[in-house]
């Protein structure tokens, strides 16, 4: 830009610097007004979800929406917790093994598919990440059918089943590009000392795979936790539905305890909370992974 | 044949992963075509060919013409308004502030919320409904004099599944300026400076030098927010439930299946749906890729 060699307004040097400095200072304080303005927006449903939850049914009244419980009142926790606890246990039985065994997988995958590539690696991997982007909906059908017809073994394993398969292409992703980080001369050494592929692995990689271990399992825990799709389409018995299946159809028959609502809102979130604010940090780099290339 | 006792190994320990995504994913995306092509229309099970009957029923649906449309507005607000304030939250970060972390952590937080744990929340903030059972955004705006502003929100007539986009954005948005704020954070320092040099302002700056820098990224949030949003299915359900005036084709899918055991109609949206996310995700996938072995 050629802007520069015109030549500068004449104004005395050192108001100049003070009128930019005092509209620098303006500009960073609107800048931080936003940010905190924008803050408070999205924190908003999670207020008014905690408010309500802690007040009594008849204070979820119109008058008394926004405003702080006058009572606190665990009643709408305790009724929440009664009402949800085997579904919740039913969410634990399912994302605890899908997400154990769709990270191990990842990693075995994202070590070949990187580090001990075989001729179509690219493809096989490319393939693979299709299955990160389709609907669901396209294999539902047939997947609902056949874990029918093949008489798999109950309701929870066959949910947790679907979600190692349908998990395999994202914790791929995740180690791959992970691995694809580690230096070849580590490779190298491992090479020199003639180690097999399970040694190389185990003595060599592995040791050092522990963010990637953290943020794949994260992400998994949280989307398997949240699922529904696969839920409502698998689990035809209620005694074996998860947690959000249980929230949302509890959500539908009670119309107006709005107390109860919100609850049952937060107890069913609150594990994937739990994690996100100790992990944030592991979920958010699981985020970026899943952009591709971000 | 060194070669294959070399790369054997590797191949034998991911083809579990190879069998399981060859059989659940393209396997039974094929079966799910010959349910589309098929007589499945009632509870029972049948395989008689039907052609494209199913697809030819679905044209005809005024149901499924209303459910496309819903997804059309959906989609549009969703895309727009994710990116806007996905773009807008990472520039108010982007240079850095007293607590970045924290406002970030914020940010992202509805992330790791299910949908339909939002959707409980988000039910009550957009509840249309007048008198003892109103709550929410409408009560607000009776309390702050602004009642003009109250509507019927997902329920309206016209702006409906604008409303129930809302929700969307407010889940996303984090995860765009995540990605955002890595795209500014990729722009070479010196590039700005020398800018600045120049003598350009800061907005010229931003427009010259660092816009032009985000838009793979911008590329990247495209498909991401495109492919969710044609998927759109727990959100819509934890808001509106069955109800026609919030119908997209995902939930007509299900409803289908579950209420009127047509099967076959309901595997032709699942085409139509994946065929649609096809169109904007190979040609994507394939740049990925490739780019990647050139780099």
């Amino acid at each position: 830009m050629s802007t520069a060699t015109t030549p500068a307004p004449p104004i005395p040097a050192p108001m100049r610097l003070g009128r930019r400095r005092a509209s620098r200072t303006t500009a960073r304080f609107v800048k931080f007004a936003a940010i905190v303005f924008f803050a408070v927006l999205v924190l908003t449903p999670l207020y008014v979800a905690v408010v309500t939850s802690f007040k009594e049914a008849a204070e979820t009244d119109p008058a008394h929406a926004w405003s702080l419980p006058s009572v606190w009142t665990l009643d709408a926790w305790r009724q929440a917790w009664d009402q949800l606890s085997p579904n919740l246990a039913n969410t634990f039985k399912l994302v605890i093994p899908a997400t154990v065994i769709s990270t191990i997988l990842g990693s075995l995958n994202g070590f070949v598919l990187s580090k001990w590539r075989f001729p179509g690696a690219n493809l096989v991997f490319t393939l693979f990440l299709f299955g990160l982007f389709i609907p669901y909906q396209a294999v539902m059908i047939p997947l609902t059918t056949l874990l029918s017809d093949i008489h798999f073994p109950d309701q929870i394993p066959s949910l947790a089943f679907a979600h190692i398969v349908y998990g395999i292409p994202i914790t791929t992703l995740i180690f791959r590009s992970y691995y694809a980080t580690i230096p070849e001369e580590l490779m190298e050494a491992a090479r020199m000392d003639r180690a097999g592929m399970l040694r190389t692995y185990w003595s060599v990689v592995l040791p050092i795979s522990a963010p990637a271990f953290v943020v794949t399992a994260i992400w998994q825990f949280t989307s398997i936790w949240n699922d529904f799709l696969f839920a409502v389409f698998i689990i035809s018995d209620p005694d074996k539905w998860p947690v959000t299946v249980a929230v949302n159809n509890a959500a539908g028959s009670l119309v107006s305890n709005y107390n109860l609502q919100m609850s049952s809102a937060l107890l069913a979130s609150l594990p994937t909370l739990i994690v996100y604010i100790l992990l944030g940090r592991y979920f958010v780099r699981g985020l970026l992974a899943g952009a591709l290339k971000g | 044949m060194r070669s294959i006792r070399r790369w054997g190994p590797g191949l034998l320990l991911v083809s579990p992963s190879i069998v399981l995504i060859a059989v659940f994913v393209y396997g039974l995306i094929g079966w799910n075509v010959k349910v589309s092509l098929s007589d499945w229309r009632q509870a029972e099970q049948t395989t008689g060919w039907a052609g494209l009957a199913a697809y030819r029923d679905l044209n005809a649906d005024p149901a499924w013409d209303e459910s496309v449309h819903h997804l059309l507005v959906f989609t549009g607000t969703f895309i727009v308004g994710t990116l806007f304030f996905g773009l807008l939250l990472a520039f108010l970060l982007e240079k850095g502030v007293r607590g970045e972390g924290f406002f970030r952590s914020v940010y992202i937080f509805p992330l790791a919320v299910s949908f339909i744990a939002a959707g409980v929340v988000w039910r009550w903030l957009m509840n249309p409904a007048p008198g003892d059972r109103a709550s929410g955004l409408n009560v607000a705006f009776d309390k702050l004099g602004i009642g003009f502003l109250a509507n019927d929100w997902y329920l309206g007539e016209n702006w409906g599944m604008a409303a129930i986009a809302m929700p969307a954005i407010w889940a996303l948005s984090g995860y765009i300026m995540a990605l955002y704020l890595a795209g500014f954070r990729g722009v070479p320092e010196e590039l700005r400076e020398a800018a600045r040099m120049d003598g350009a302002r800061e907005w010229r700056v931003y427009r010259h030098v660092v816009f032009p820098y985000l838009r793979p990224v911008t590329l990247s949030a495209l498909i991401i927010l495109g492919h969710i949003s044609i998927k759109v299915f727990d959100l819509i359900v934890a808001i509106g439930g069955k109800q026609l005036i919030t119908q997209t084709p995902a939930v007509y899918m299900w409803i289908l299946i579950y209420d009127a055991f047509d099967y076959a109609e309901g595997a032709a949206i699942a085409t139509l749906l994946l065929i649609g996310i096809s169109i904007l995700v190979i040609p994507y996938l394939v740049y990925s890729v490739r780019s990647e072995q050139r780099a």
